[in-house]
């Protein structure tokens, strides 16, 4: 058994930005282990524009962005293995991990960020049914073999699901000779960006159709076509207004699952809302010592709040290496009245009066409403915002006074207040 | 030497094949599909039923109970994923508990080992997620579990390997009796010439049967559709779990698989198409609702797929087994449930009577076993590591979620009838088959396929004929 | 002529309405920052695009690079500029910011290289 004191799991955009911040914060002893042959993650086949506005304050690709902190991670020698698949990690933080090269390791860790992404839903867990030939495919993996492998899946494709990937898909299918028929999406609104509802689909005048589901696929060797329905306020199709539109292809984005197989066998609380696991404002989950950042924490739609809260981990993981903290008491935050979930779940009753970022999701649109933090009945901070939707995370900034505030509090509520919501 | 022709390489077609191959014959297996198991055999329930439920007296019950009996030996030679896990037949209703005793009856007039009638508390007992509303249930220790495609494909790799051959893409059109021998007409034109037919065409049998025979049979694709689960709900039940049939319906199982999901299913809709698996979204819900019944905290969240089967049901009711009215042509047709369990059984006493007709002589150089595909999600951290040692593939994990190397990969497709298309790999392997459904291994799968064929990654297909999976380059 | 759009600098997607009855005096309103006023301008006016896509690369680590265009090019300029990038074959190693099609189709702007290629 090896033994090392931080091991980061995945080296996409959070665990390099974890790397990154935990060297920074004097942690010299560092392994990450990626599966792929390279590191970067899924923004290896983002080759779309609209990265880094935030964290560098010009737009970058997918593959400029992750260079950037690839270049922070090799400056800095941090050591990484590629091809290396971590098949289990326990809960006395060992890790186990397999490759060509090193065969079959196991890593007792002091500490340990968790940093493994999040996978696509696929056709079965929303239940289409029909015939099952090829050409479905989540949109992710079309991507993949379009960007990176250079294959096109079809040529006439029909679109399940308006989330950013999705209407990232449209434009790229498009650029690529193929004709995109319809985007088909379930809600009466899109969970993508708005930017990109305009320069993917209007610009190319791809129906975006709202309220509507794929209710069968055709085809039994490759799909012929599949059929679109609207649905009611319940979501239900209704039958009648089934139609047939012929395609080759059904990309399906309908939602993103952080992928929390590896925190499970480590004994990690997660929670039922975001699939994720409960962490603290130190990005610690349940587990002492196991860290948890980026989307296999809950799904971001910006790569900028994952390596800023994944630098968070980073830091904090190198912290604990260096002075073991035995866990402290912590108020749990409350989420209400329009507001699913906050991340950070719980804050720590400790000193640490830090600026602090919380990050969380609204259930519905809901237009000129405030969004509220109370300690212990007490209005803490307000933002008054004219839209907000479930697609676009709200980010909060809370000042050290604030936070304060908040850790002293025996009750952290978030709601939304007003407008739509009174 | 004597010439055998099989028709149909589903479960029963491979077995006979296997069980025919200890003795010395030409014996030829010609299949519609592109692969072994591509009927019947890869969508059902994966039940080795204990046979309480057969009527007594017929060939259902006879072989049901024959079979059961095979399994240890056969899975251990075979290397399948085999587990006798027991079954419970739930009843929830004080009202219908004599229709427990019924069933417990037939089981012991079939023959049936081991039945006991537990009440309802002994029953949470062995399944503790079973719903309160259970009063009391019949339970056959001898239920048990199996892989139906991987052992599909374990007794054609091991009838392969013993000089059977193995046609796809074949299907039968003619089927006519000369003066000497059978000729049998494919679709591509191709005639075989065979001594021996033996029809174990599935939902096609009564095609085949009536292109030959004056003594019609009439098979009716019966549907049905079935929801598995991931396999963090794999603590719902140990046991499969029946609902007593009822005069409201035959009621739905619940059941563990081999490889530790869950399985709900299936529903029967008797269909025309004999080609129609697809899936209804309003039977998949009727069908978990059902579910619900047996254990109610199932949830739709934890659904990885959905997916249809057809059973081969004869108008008799029964299986038809053995010579046809046509000496020389042997039918094995209707099997459905309990068939695969039924299987083993069959093909064993099918071979004898082959072997009896054609005076056929026992083939000494019959090897009865055969070795899988080492899984390396089941392995212990020192058995991985001595794989990857000898074979640096092993090391290449390319299915996240089922954690399928890509030593095992090329295994699935380098072995005798290896994989030629994804579904093909997917069957062999597992890879594609957790939750994410293939959508990271996909591109991955379809590489080591076009390497280890020599094909170009356009040619790649799901499962053979127009499937494949992408149209072209983009650049 | 008044045009409805949504803006796209930035996740709140602002409707605005564009009133350009009078070229030389466009008039944006639903706009809630300064940079609504200037994109429904350009909307109008010179609508234009990022465009990113791939190229073959040849003796590297995978058979695909992604390129951008460096700047935004004229909106009706996109398919014209992604046919260019069909004929291209680049040879490993590729290091980002190396110019893939130089002056796309006489706009002025490269499509440049997006990710470092190893040779194999």
């Amino acid at each position: 058994m090896l033994n090392r004191n931080l091991v980061i799991i995945g080296g996409g955009p959070a665990g390099l930005a974890a790397a990154k911040a935990a060297y920074d914060a004097g942690e010299k002893d560092i392994l990450i282990l990626e599966r792929e042959n390279e590191l970067g993650g899924i923004l290896n086949q983002c080759i779309h524009n609209g990265f880094g506005l935030h964290t560098f304050k010009e737009e970058l690709t997918g593959p400029e962005y992750a260079q950037r902190y690839i270049d922070e991670v090799q400056k800095r020698n941090i050591e990484y293995k590629l091809a290396a698949t971590v098949v289990d990690v326990s809960k006395d933080k060992v890790v186990t991990y397999v490759s060509a090269h090193d065969g079959l390791t196991q890593i007792q860790a002091k500490a340990i960020v968790l940093a493994c992404g999040c996978r696509e839903r696929p056709r079965g867990a929303i239940n289409i049914a029909g015939m099952r030939g090829a050409g479905v495919y989540s949109a992710g993996t079309a991507q993949k073999l379009v960007n990176i492998d250079g294959y096109m899946p079809g040529k006439e494709v029909v679109i399940l699901g308006s989330g950013d990937i999705g209407l990232i898909m449209a434009r790229r299918m498009t650029f690529e000779g193929a004709k995109v028929k319809a985007v088909v999406e379930l809600m009466p609104y899109s969970s993508g960006l708005n930017r990109n509802i305009v320069q993917c689909l209007k610009d190319f005048d791809i129906p975006l159709m709202f309220s509507h589901t794929v209710v069968e696929i055709k085809g039994r060797e490759r799909v012929t076509g599949v059929v679109i329905a609207e649905v009611d306020d319940k979501l239900v199709p209704k039958m009648e207004t089934a139609q047939l539109i012929p395609c080759d292809t059904l990309l399906l984005s309908v939602g993103l699952l952080p992928e929390n197989e590896l925190s499970k066998n480590a004994t990690v609380e997660l929670s039922n809302v975001t699939g994720g696991a409960i962490v603290d404002d130190n990005m610690m989950t349940s587990v002492e010592g196991v860290f948890s950042c980026g989307n296999i924490l809950h799904v971001h739609d910006l790569v900028d709040f994952v390596s800023a809260e994944s630098e968070i981990a980073g830091k904090c993981a190198a912290e604990y290496i260096k002075e073991y903290h035995a866990a402290k008491e912590k108020v749990t935050i409350k989420t209400q009245n329009g507001v699913r979930y906050c991340v950070p779940h719980q804050l720590n009753k400790d000193t640490n009066y830090q600026p602090l970022n919380l990050k969380m999701r609204v259930s519905n649109v809901f237009k000129k409403v405030e969004l509220t933090i109370t300690a212990d009945g007490v209005k803490v901070y307000g933002k008054k915002r004219p839209v907000v939707a479930p697609g676009e995370m709200e980010n909060v900034a809370l000042n050290s006074e604030q936070v304060k505030q908040l850790k002293n509090a025996k009750e952290v509520v978030i709601s939304l207040c007003g407008g739509d919501k009174q | 030497m004597k010439k055998v022709l099989i028709i149909g390489s589903g479960i029963t077609g491979s077995a006979i094949a296997r069980e025919l191959a200890r003795y010395q014959a030409d014996i030829t297996v010609l299949e519609r599909g592109n692969d072994v198991s591509v009927g019947t055999t890869k969508a059902n329930s994966g039940i080795v039923h204990s046979g309480f439920d057969a009527t007594p007296n017929t060939l259902k019950a006879k072989y049901n109970v024959e079979g059961n009996k095979m399994f240890e030996q056969l899975s251990r030679e075979l290397d399948f994923p085999f587990r006798r896990n027991g079954s419970l037949v739930l009843c929830f209703d004080e009202a219908e508990k004599d229709g427990i005793t019924k069933l417990y009856e037939k089981g012991v007039a079939n023959g049936v080992p081991q039945l006991e009638i537990l009440d309802g508390k002994q029953v949470r007992e062995l399944e503790p997620h079973v719903s309160d509303k259970v009063v009391c249930a019949l339970h056959a220790k001898t239920g048990g579990l199996v892989s139906p495609y991987e052992m599909n494909i374990a007794y054609a790799e091991n009838a392969c390997v013993n000089g059977v051959k193995f046609l796809f893409e074949r299907k039968v059109t003619k089927v006519a009796k000369k003066a000497k021998a059978f000729e049998v007409t494919c679709d591509n034109g191709e005639k075989y010439k065979a001594d021996v037919v033996i029809n174990c065409a599935g939902v096609y049998a009564d095609d085949i049967n009536n292109m030959v025979c004056d003594k019609k049979l009439h098979i009716v694709p019966r549907k049905g559709d079935y929801v598995l689960m991931d396999k963090t709900c794999g603590y719902i039940c140990d046991h499969t779990l029946f609902q007593q049939p009822t005069k409201m319906g035959k009621g739905v199982l619940v059941t563990p698989t081999t490889h530790g999901n869950i399985l709900v299913g299936p529903t029967a809709l008797d269909i025309k198409d004999k080609d129609d698996v697809d899936t209804y979204s309003e039977q998949l819900n009727e069908l978990f609702n059902k579910a619900l019944k047996t254990v109610p905290e199932l949830t739709k969240r934890t659904i990885i797929t959905q997916f249809s089967g057809l059973r081969a049901h004869e108008d008799g009711g029964d299986f038809v087994v053995g010579e046809s009215d046509v000496k020389g042509f042997y039918n094995v047709a209707g099997i459905e449930s309990p068939g695969l369990t039924s299987a083993p059984a069959i093909a064993v006493d099918i071979a004898k009577q082959v072997a009896k007709a054609l005076q056929l002589a026992a083939n000494d150089s019959f090897v009865a076993t055969r070795k899988g595909i080492p899984h390396f999600a089941t392995l212990s951290n020192t058995e991985r590591q001595k794989l990857i040692d000898a074979n640096p593939l092993y090391g290449k994990i390319v299915c996240r979620c089922e954690m399928v190397t890509e030593g095992e990969i090329v295994d699935s497709i380098r072995r005798p009838l290896g994989a030629t298309d994804m579904d093909g790999v997917k069957r062999r392997t597992r890879a594609g088959m957790g939750r994410c459904q293939a959508g990271f291994c996909t591109p991955r799968v379809m590489e080591i396929i076009a390497r280890e064929t020599g094909k170009d990654m356009t040619e790649i297909t799901k499962c053979g004929g127009k499937s494949n999976m992408v149209i072209g380059r983009t650049k | 002529m008044i045009k409805e759009m949504i803006c796209i600098n930035c996740p709140i997607g602002c409707h605005l309405t564009v009133d350009c009855t009078d070229i030389n005096n466009i008039k944006v309103t639903g706009n809630t920052c300064p940079r609504g006023v200037t994109y429904g301008i350009n909307e109008v006016t010179a609508p234009k695009r990022m465009v990113t896509g791939s190229v073959k690369v040849k003796g590297g680590n995978i058979p695909m690079v992604s390129v951008k265009s460096k700047e935004a090019i004229p909106k009706e300029l996109i398919f014209k500029s992604l046919e260019l990038l069909k004929n291209v074959t680049l040879t490993a190693p590729v290091h980002i910011g190396d110019v893939v099609v130089k002056d796309i189709c006489g706009c002025g702007i490269d499509f440049v290289a997006t990710k470092e290629i190893k040779q194999q």
